[in-house]
Parts: C-alpha cells; sequence; structure tokens
C-alpha cells in the first residue's frame, strides 16, 4: 500500500501554507454549500445517478435481504416489526438521534446494531462487516432525496458542540484541523483530488478507492490517519459528535445514499 | 449470498439495439496482495462472464486481475425474439452465478 504515504507527502505543503495563515478562516456560507458529488467527474456523478450502475445498489440487494430476514432468540425480521422499508424514509436523514435509555446520542449503524442484540436478540454485526454496512445502506437508501433535518433536541447540542470543537481543533503530527482543508480551503486540491466540503450526505457511499462500501466513520478515520493523527475508536462517543455536527452543517441538503466517490 | 443487478429493457421493438447492463458483487482479490501478517492472499476473482439471449451465447469476456471488484459491463444486442437474457459468471474456484431477465420483442 503506496497510497497513503504518497498522500501525507502531498499534505505536507499544504499544512506549511496553512501555518504560515494562508487561508481565511470561517464556515462556508449557505449558499456556497456543495455536495461532494459536484466535485466528481461527469463520469463518476453518472455512475452515481444511475441505479444500474451505481456499485452501491449492490449492498441496498444486499440490505432489502436482511431485513426480510428472521435473526437471534426472537426469532424475528426487521420487517416483523417495523414491516414496509419504506415506512423508515426520512429516519437516516434525522439521525444521529438521541437515545434516552443511554443519554447518548446514537448513530444509525449503533441503532441498527442495538436494535439487532436487544430486540432480535443477535450478535450484532461489526460495523464495518459487509451485512452491517448493507443494512445501513438500505435503510439510508429510504430516505435519498429527501433533506438531511437534525432533530431540535436540546439534549443533542451539548455533543453538536463538542463536534464542532473537534472539528475545528488541530491534531496529528501534521497539526491539522478538519476546518482547516474543509472549511477554508474546499475550493483547492489536494493533489489530484478534490478537496470538497465535507457535507456527509451519501453515506454509506461506494468509494472507487476501496472498491466497497464505507461508513461516514471510515471516511473519517481515513482523513485522521491523513494527518497523522490517531483515529478516534469506532463507535466512539468523538465519532458520533462529529458526526452530528457534520449533519448539522449540512442540515437541508438532499441525502444522496447509496453515493458514489472517486 | 449473490449480489447482482442486471438491466435489460421490459420491452423493445423488433430490430431495436438495447442496452444490456451487469454488474455482481465479487471481491476480485488480485492474488498480488499481502495481508497484515505478510501472507499472501489468495487469487480469488471471476474469469469468465456469459450471456445468453434465447439459449445462445450473444456476449462473452473474460477477466482477468487487473479488473475492478464489483465488475460491471455494458454492451448492446439487438432485439431479435422475446425471450430471457441470462447472465452466468463463473469464478476461479468453479463457483458460478446467474442472473437473467425477460424482454418482450413486439
Amino acid at each position: 500500500m503506496r497510497r497513503p504515504a504518497a498522500r501525507l507527502l502531498v499534505l505536507a505543503p499544504l499544512a506549511l501554507a496553512l501555518l504560515a495563515g494562508a487561508a481565511q478562516a470561517g464556515d462556508i456560507a449557505p449558499h456556497e454549500r456543495r455536495s461532494g458529488s459536484t466535485f466528481m467527474a461527469p463520469e463518476t456523478q453518472a455512475m452515481q445517478a444511475d441505479d444500474t450502475g451505481n456499485p452501491g445498489m449492490l449492498w441496498v440487494l444486499q440490505g432489502a435481504g436482511l431485513w426480510e430476514q428472521k435473526a437471534g432468540a426472537s426469532g424475528r425480521s426487521c420487517a416483523d416489526c417495523h414491516g414496509s422499508a419504506a415506512s423508515l424514509r426520512g429516519v437516516a436523514a434525522r439521525y444521529p438521534a438521541f437515545d434516552a435509555a443511554s443519554g447518548k446520542p446514537i448513530d444509525l449503524s449503533g441503532r441498527i446494531r442495538q436494535c439487532r442484540s436487544e430486540r432480535q436478540g443477535a450478535t450484532p454485526w461489526p460495523r464495518e462487516s459487509d451485512e452491517q454496512l448493507a443494512l445501513t445502506t438500505f435503510v439510508a437508501h429510504q430516505s435519498r432525496g429527501l433533506p438531511i433535518t437534525p432533530p431540535a433536541e436540546p439534549r443533542l447540542d451539548p455533543y453538536r458542540e463538542t463536534g464542532r470543537q473537534l472539528f475545528t481543533s488541530r491534531m496529528g503530527q501534521l497539526d491539522l484541523s478538519c476546518a482547516n482543508c474543509h472549511d477554508d480551503n474546499w475550493n483547492q486540491r489536494l493533489a489530484g483530488s478534490a478537496v470538497t466540503q465535507a457535507h456527509p450526505t451519501g453515506y454509506p457511499l461506494y468509494r472507487l478507492e476501496w472498491q466497497g462500501i464505507g461508513s461516514l466513520q471510515r471516511r473519517l478515520r481515513n482523513c485522521m490517519i491523513g494527518v497523522r493523527a490517531e483515529p478516534f475508536a469506532a463507535g466512539s462517543e468523538e465519532f458520533i459528535a462529529l458526526e452530528l455536527y457534520l449533519m448539522q452543517r449540512a442540515a437541508g441538503m438532499s441525502m444522496e445514499t447509496p453515493g458514489v466517490r472517486p | 449470498m449473490t449480489r447482482s443487478l442486471v438491466s435489460v429493457p421490459p420491452t423493445a421493438r423488433r430490430g431495436e439495439i438495447v442496452d444490456i447492463r451487469a454488474m455482481i458483487a465479487h471481491p476480485m482479490e488480485t492474488g498480488y496482495r499481502m495481508g497484515p501478517n505478510g501472507a499472501e492472499i489468495p487469487r480469488h476473482i471471476i474469469t469468465r462472464l456469459v450471456c445468453t439471449y434465447g439459449g445462445a451465447e450473444v456476449f462473452s469476456a473474460e477477466f482477468f486481475p487487473a479488473v475492478s471488484a464489483n465488475p460491471f459491463v455494458a454492451f448492446s444486442l439487438i432485439a431479435a425474439e422475446s425471450g430471457t437474457v441470462a447472465f452466468e459468471w463463473t469464478d476461479d474456484e468453479g463457483q458460478t452465478e446467474t442472473a437473467s431477465a425477460e424482454i418482450v420483442v413486439s
């Protein structure tokens, strides 16, 4: 795997430019917000738009099968309680949500794992497993085209604030925050790749680089490794706080799941 | 579990050129990579795709390690008769996966 090393090398000049104070700090103006898909080549955009060519649809298909599959001690499937998956239209656009039982926010993948262990009495799948991603993609796909609508739950606000702080905190050996690139330099390129504005509209999404589908947390992990920081643990409070902030930041933008990215 | 998506227009006029697409979930592991422990990851790729139309072979392709994971193939056919367009993927472990779709020609 030589790519990450190459990517780190190209990050270094950017880091220097940022340290020199070349960039303007600040949030992206609402009318300037763009989905990551608008930064892609027309061919990749066409791939995402065409359901027969979007490889993410393979996971949607698998998820549809899992939705009907009975599992665990309860012997029940998702469909046995929730009925048709269409009943979940709009749900993914509201996640992460507040989980009253634990008193903490929970992301969609976490909710599916919780449902699986508590309601179905089955072992939850690991977060990056094919099954977990497939079911999450299938559920999120039901909200495609709907605007992201973060819940107006006041108990989520402290976590959103934590997320904002994480987004703007410099981290790692390159000492870069998310905002250094995604707020201040989104119209630039990092080597051949567009920097983009970091709006999580299409997750879980198919990355051509991964040759598979991956979660938002996997993407965040990638970025953290890129700035040579130690990534947060999978499903950790930090990641969910970041996810909360990112969804708030992208409020009103359309869901695209399953997205395709280069 | 097989995951494949095929796209065949449900109806066509006789003599019309129709677009056919087929995609299948497969790791297409090249055999050139090493796992985290330094051990070789064995090659596991689809080697052949065959498409039949009304029972007759109309398209086939050989795949090699350079083909990406979840291979996607698109080609065109001349709609001659109503019938089944069937796909069969064979991997190097000898496993086959199939999918099919009907086309009505008027």
